[in-house]
C-alpha cells in the first residue's frame, strides 16, 4: 500500500493526506465541540438557554475559509492528475483489449499475452478498447485507473519503479465474470524484458492456434477445456457429441460437428444447449474469422478423442 | 411559547370517516396526513426488503468465493437493492412522508395545493413500484446492471431490464408531480403574515428539492426511454456497435441521479434543522445561511455530475471543471453542519431521541462529507473511484445522513403523527445499537477501499477479507438496531402512552394543533406575526 510502484503514487497518495489531514481536523474537532455543548448545556445543569443572535461577520468567515480550504485540495487533486492525463511521446505502446471477462495485451512486435508484463522505469502507455461493454483498469498499486469503452480508444499510462507483481482489477461493472477479470501486471528489469520480448512462440498452427484464439477471446472465462461446468457447456468431448438444444423455443437433438460450431460462434442464441441460458454470449462474427473458427474445431477435436 | 388549542372540535384525521371506510378510506383518501403515511408504510416496507437483500450480500461477502449465492444471483441481488433503496425508498423518502404530512401544517394551511393530484402521485408510485417487483419474476430472469443500467451492458444482457427501467420512468412521474405541488402550496398557501424569511427551515428545504424534482427528474426519464429504445428498436443511442456512445449514457444519466443525491439529502438537512433548536430551546442559528445555502446547493448540485466520470475517458477538461464545482458544492453543506453546532450554544440541552438521532447524523455526515472531498479531488479519485471506498461514501450520506434523519423524523413527529408516545429508554437502546452497527458495517468498507477492493464485485482475493468479515458483522448489528426501533414505534402507534399537543415543547405551528392533527389541522388559520423558531 505504501510503496512506491509507480510515479504517480507520491502526488495522489499526498493529495489524499492532505484532504484526510483537513478532514480529521475539521471532523474530530466539530465533534469535540459538539460532545462538550450537550454536556455543559444540558437542561439539568443549563435550564435556562441564552438566546444568540446570528451574527453575519461569523458567516462569512465560516464561508470563506472552508472555501479556501477547499480550492487548495482541488489544487493538490489537479496537479497530481494532470500529468496522469499527458503521456510521454517516448512510452512504449502496448494494445489494451477489455473483453468479457478477459484482459489482452498486444506488444509491438505482434506478442499477445493475457499478462502485463512491463520494464523498469520505463514509461509505458496503455491504448485500451473494449470489444463489448465499459470495462476499467484498475491497477491499485501504480494507483492509475481508467475506463475502457467500446468504439472508442482511452489511454492510461505510467512508470513501474519497483520490480514486483501487482493485481490489475476491472473496476467497471460488466456482468456475470465481472470479479474474475482480473490480471497482472509483471514489472521486470530491462533485461529480462527484452528477452520476454523477443520470445514469440512459433505461430501455431491447427489445434494450438485454436486453443490460442479461445483464450484471446476470453471464450475460456465461460467455457472450460477440461470438462468443468461453468457458464457455458465445456469444451471437452464436446466434438461430435449429442446434445438436446433449444431453438425457437423447441427442443431437439443435434450432433456438435463443424456447422454447429460455426453457427454458435456467430449466432450463440440460435442453438442453445438444454440446462443454460440464452442471451449471454454475444456474436463473434468479425471478431473470429472463418480460418480462426477451423483452427477452433481442431483443437475441439484434439480434446474429444 | 404558543399554547396548543386543544379546543378543536374536528375528529381527527386517523378518525374521520370520509366517502369510504376503512382501507378504501386511505387510498382514495385526499388528505395530506393520510397520504405521507401511505408513503411512510410504502417505504417502510420496501426498506426492509431492500435491508434484507442488503444483508443477504453481506453474508455472501463474509468470506471469498461462494458462500450462499451464485455470481449471477449475487449481480440480481445488489441490483434490486439499488433499485429499490434509490427509486423506491430515498427518492420519495422524507419529502413524501413528511413533507406531505407537515409542510401544510407548517405553513398554516389545510392542505397542499392540489390534493388529488397529490393522490395521484401516491398511485403512480405504487404501479411504479408494482412494475419494479415484477420485473423480477417476468422475463429472463431478474436485471443484472445494477441501479445504474449502464450501456452498453443494459442495453445487451438478456436479462428484464426493459421493465425494471420503465418502472424507475413511472416512478419519476410521481416525484415530478410530488414537486410540483409542493412548489405551488408554498407559493400560494403560507398563511397570512408567513413571509418567505418566516417560514421554518423544513419548507425551506423541500422548496429546494421540489425544483430539482420538477428540473431534473425528465432527464433520467427520457434517458431512461432511450435505453428501452435501443434494446427494443435496436436504436444506436449508446451501444457504439449500433453508432451509439457509451459515455452519453453516462452524462444523461448523472445529470438526473447526481442532482437526485440532493433530493435525498435536502429534506434530511430540513428535519435536522427543525430538531435541533426544539431540544436545544434555542433560535436556529444562522436561519438566512441555512435557508440560501439549501438554494445553493440545489443550484450547483445541477453542475457537478461529471465527478461520477473522472475515469470515463470524458475530456480532460471536463473532467477538472467538475471537480472544482465539487469542491465548491461542499460549502453550502459544511455552512449548515457550523449553524447547527452553533445552534447548541448555549442552549438548554435535552437529549431526547430525536436530537440523539440528529447528532449521529451529523456526526456520520460530516464523514460522509468529508470522503466526498477526496472523490472529489481528481487524483484521489482515480485510486478510489469504483471501490468499495465509494461504497461506504454514499452509505454514510444515504443511509448515514438520510436514513438518520429519518429516524430523527419520525421519533421527532410521532407523537403528533400517532397521538401516542414511543418508550424513549428502548428508543435509546435502538439508536445505540443503529450507530454502532453502522460504523462497523461501513467504515471498513473505507479501508479495503482505498487499499483497491473494487465494488459490485461478488468473490474477492484474501487479503480484503479481514475487512468483508468485519463489514458483514456489523451488518448484524445493525440489523439487531433496526429491529429494536421499529418494534418500539409499531407497539407505541398502537399501545403507546397517549402524547400531548407539545411533548418536546417545540415552538413551531405543527405543535399547536392537537395530537393527532385534526382533519382540516386548524380550526382557523392562523396570522403570523412572529419569526419561527421564537425561543424566549
Amino acid at each position: 500500500m505504501f510503496t512506491e510502484a509507480s510515479n504517480f503514487v507520491e502526488g495522489v497518495d499526498f493529495a489524499f493526506k492532505f484532504i484526510f489531514g483537513i478532514a480529521m481536523f475539521f471532523l474530530v474537532g466539530l465533534t469535540t465541540v459538539m460532545i462538550v455543548f450537550i454536556i455543559k448545556y444540558n437542561r439539568k445543569k443549563h435550564p435556562n438557554a441564552v438566546q444568540i443572535p446570528s451574527n453575519n461577520t461569523l458567516e462569512i468567515t465560516w464561508t470563506a475559509i472552508p472555501l479556501a480550504l477547499v480550492l487548495l485540495m482541488f489544487y493538490y487533486g489537479y496537479v497530481a492528475f494532470m500529468p496522469m492525463r499527458n503521456p510521454p511521446k517516448d512510452a512504449m505502446i502496448v494494445k489494451t483489449t477489455g473483453r468479457m471477462w478477459a484482459w489482452d495485451f498486444e506488444y509491438a512486435n505482434g506478442k499477445h499475452s493475457q499478462e502485463l508484463v512491463v520494464p523498469l522505469k520505463k514509461p509505458v502507455r496503455l491504448n485500451m478498447t473494449s470489444k463489448d461493454v465499459v470495462h476499467s483498469l484498475y491497477i491499485p498499486s501504480f494507483r492509475v485507473k481508467e475506463d475502457v469503452v467500446p468504439g472508442r480508444q482511452t489511454v492510461l499510462w505510467f512508470i513501474a519503479e519497483e520490480e514486483g507483481t501487482y493485481e490489475i482489477f476491472c473496476t467497471a461493472y460488466c456482468g456475470l465474470g465481472h470479479s474474475g477479470m482480473g490480471s497482472v501486471v509483471k514489472v521486470v528489469s530491462q533485461k529480462a524484458f527484452d528477452k520476454w520480448f523477443a520470445e514469440i512462440p512459433k505461430p501455431a498452427a491447427g489445434a494450438a492456434q485454436g486453443l490460442e484464439i479461445i483464450k484471446r477471446n476470453a471464450c475460456t472465462s465461460c467455457h472450460s477445456v477440461d470438462g468443468s461446468k461453468l457458464i457455458g457447456p465445456s469444451f471437452k468431448g464436446l466434438y461430435n457429441s449429442k446434445h438436446v438444444v433449444i431453438s425457437n423455443g423447441k427442443e431437439h437433438e443435434i450432433t456438435a460437428d463443424s456447422a454447429y460450431v460455426r453457427t454458435s460462434v456467430l449466432e450463440p442464441d440460435k442453438d442453445v444447449v438444454k440446462g443454460f441460458n440464452k442471451g449471454l454470449m454475444r456474436s463473434y462474427k468479425g471478431t473470429v474469422s472463418e480460418t480462426d473458427i477451423k483452427n477452433i474445431i481442431e483443437y475441439f477435436k484434439s480434446i474429444s478423442r | 411559547m404558543p399554547e396548543p388549542n386543544v379546543n378543536n372540535k374536528q375528529p381527527s384525521y386517523l378518525e374521520f370517516q370520509g366517502r369510504f371506510k376503512g382501507l378504501a378510506g386511505w387510498i382514495f383518501s385526499t388528505d395530506h396526513k393520510r397520504i405521507g403515511l401511505l408513503y411512510l408504510y410504502a417505504i417502510m416496507t420496501f426498506f426492509l426488503v431492500g435491508a434484507i437483500l442488503g444483508v443477504l450480500m453481506r453474508i455472501e461477502l463474509i468470506s471469498p468465493g461462494e458462500t450462499i449465492m451464485k455470481a449471477q444471483t449475487y449481480n440480481g441481488v445488489f441490483t434490486l437493492h439499488g433499485i429499490i433503496m434509490i427509486f423506491l425508498v430515498v427518492i420519495p423518502g422524507l419529502a413524501a412522508v413528511f413533507g406531505n404530512f407537515f409542510l401544510p401544517i407548517m405553513i398554516g394551511a389545510k392542505d397542499v395545493a392540489f390534493p388529488r393530484l397529490n393522490l395521484l402521485s401516491w398511485w403512480i408510485y405504487f404501479f411504479g413500484a408494482v412494475l419494479a417487483v415484477m420485473s423480477q419474476f417476468v422475463g429472463n430472469g431478474p436485471p443484472d446492471t445494477g441501479w445504474t443500467f449502464y450501456a452498453p451492458y443494459s442495453t445487451q444482457t438478456g436479462t428484464n431490464v426493459v421493465a425494471a427501467v420503465t418502472a424507475a420512468f413511472v416512478l419519476g412521474f410521481s416525484s415530478i408531480l410530488t414537486g410540483i405541488n409542493f412548489i405551488v402550496t408554498i407559493h400560494r398557501m403560507r398563511a397570512p403574515g408567513m413571509t418567505w424569511f418566516r417560514m421554518p427551515l423544513f419548507p425551506w428545504s423541500l422548496y429546494a428539492t421540489a425544483w430539482i424534482q420538477v428540473l431534473a427528474t425528465p432527464i433520467i426519464g427520457i434517458t431512461l426511454l432511450m435505453v428501452v429504445a435501443e434494446r427494443v428498436l435496436r436504436i444506436g443511442f449508446f451501444d457504439p456497435s449500433l453508432g451509439g456512445d457509451p459515455i452519453l449514457y453516462q452524462h444523461l444519466f448523472w445529470i438526473y441521479s447526481h442532482p437526485a443525491v440532493y433530493i435525498m439529502i435536502l429534506p434530511a438537512m430540513g428535519v435536522i434543522t427543525e430538531i435541533i433548536p426544539t431540544f436545544c430551546r434555542q433560535k436556529v442559528y444562522g436561519y438566512k445561511a441555512i435557508a440560501l445555502s439549501s438554494l445553493a446547493i440545489a443550484g450547483v448540485g445541477y453542475l457537478v455530475w461529471g465527478h461520477h466520470m473522472f475515469t470515463s475517458g470524458m475530456s480532460v477538461t471536463a473532467r477538472w471543471i467538475f471537480s472544482l464545482l465539487t469542491f465548491i458544492v461542499a460549502v453550502p453543506s459544511a455552512i449548515k453542519v457550523f449553524n447547527w453546532i452553533a445552534t447548541m450554544y448555549k442552549g438548554s440541552i435535552d437529549l431526547q431521541p430525536p436530537f440523539l438521532f440528529a447528532l449521529a447524523f451529523i456526526f456520520l455526515f460530516m464523514i460522509g462529507g468529508m470522503t466526498g472531498l477526496l472523490l472529489g479531488s481528481l487524483a484521489v479519485n482515480v485510486q478510489v473511484h469504483d471501490t468499495s471506498f465509494v461504497v461506504a461514501h454514499f452509505h454514510y450520506i444515504i443511509f448515514g445522513g438520510m436514513g438518520f434523519a429519518f429516524f430523527a423524523g419520525i421519533h421527532y413527529w410521532f407523537p403528533k403523527m400517532y397521538g401516542r408516545m414511543f418508550n424513549i429508554k428502548l428508543a435509546n437502546i435502538g439508536i445505540a445499537i443503529l450507530f454502532v452497527g453502522f460504523n462497523v458495517l461501513y467504515f471498513p468498507l473505507f479501508v479495503i477501499g482505498v487499499q483497491g477492493m473494487p465494488r459490485r464485485y461478488y468473490d474477492y482475493l484474501p487479503q480484503f477479507h479481514t475487512g468483508h468479515f468485519i463489514s458483514t458483522i456489523g451488518s448484524f448489528i445493525l440489523a439487531i438496531g433496526l429491529i429494536v426501533m421499529l418494534y418500539n414505534l409499531f407497539y407505541s402507534a398502537r399501545k403507546g402512552a397517549i402524547a400531548p399537543a407539545n411533548p418536546w415543547g417545540s415552538q413551531s405551528l405543527e405543535w399547536t394543533i392537537p395530537s393527532p392533527p385534526p382533519v382540516e389541522n386548524f380550526e382557523e388559520i392562523p396570522v403570523i406575526t412572529e419569526d419561527p423558531y421564537n425561543y424566549k
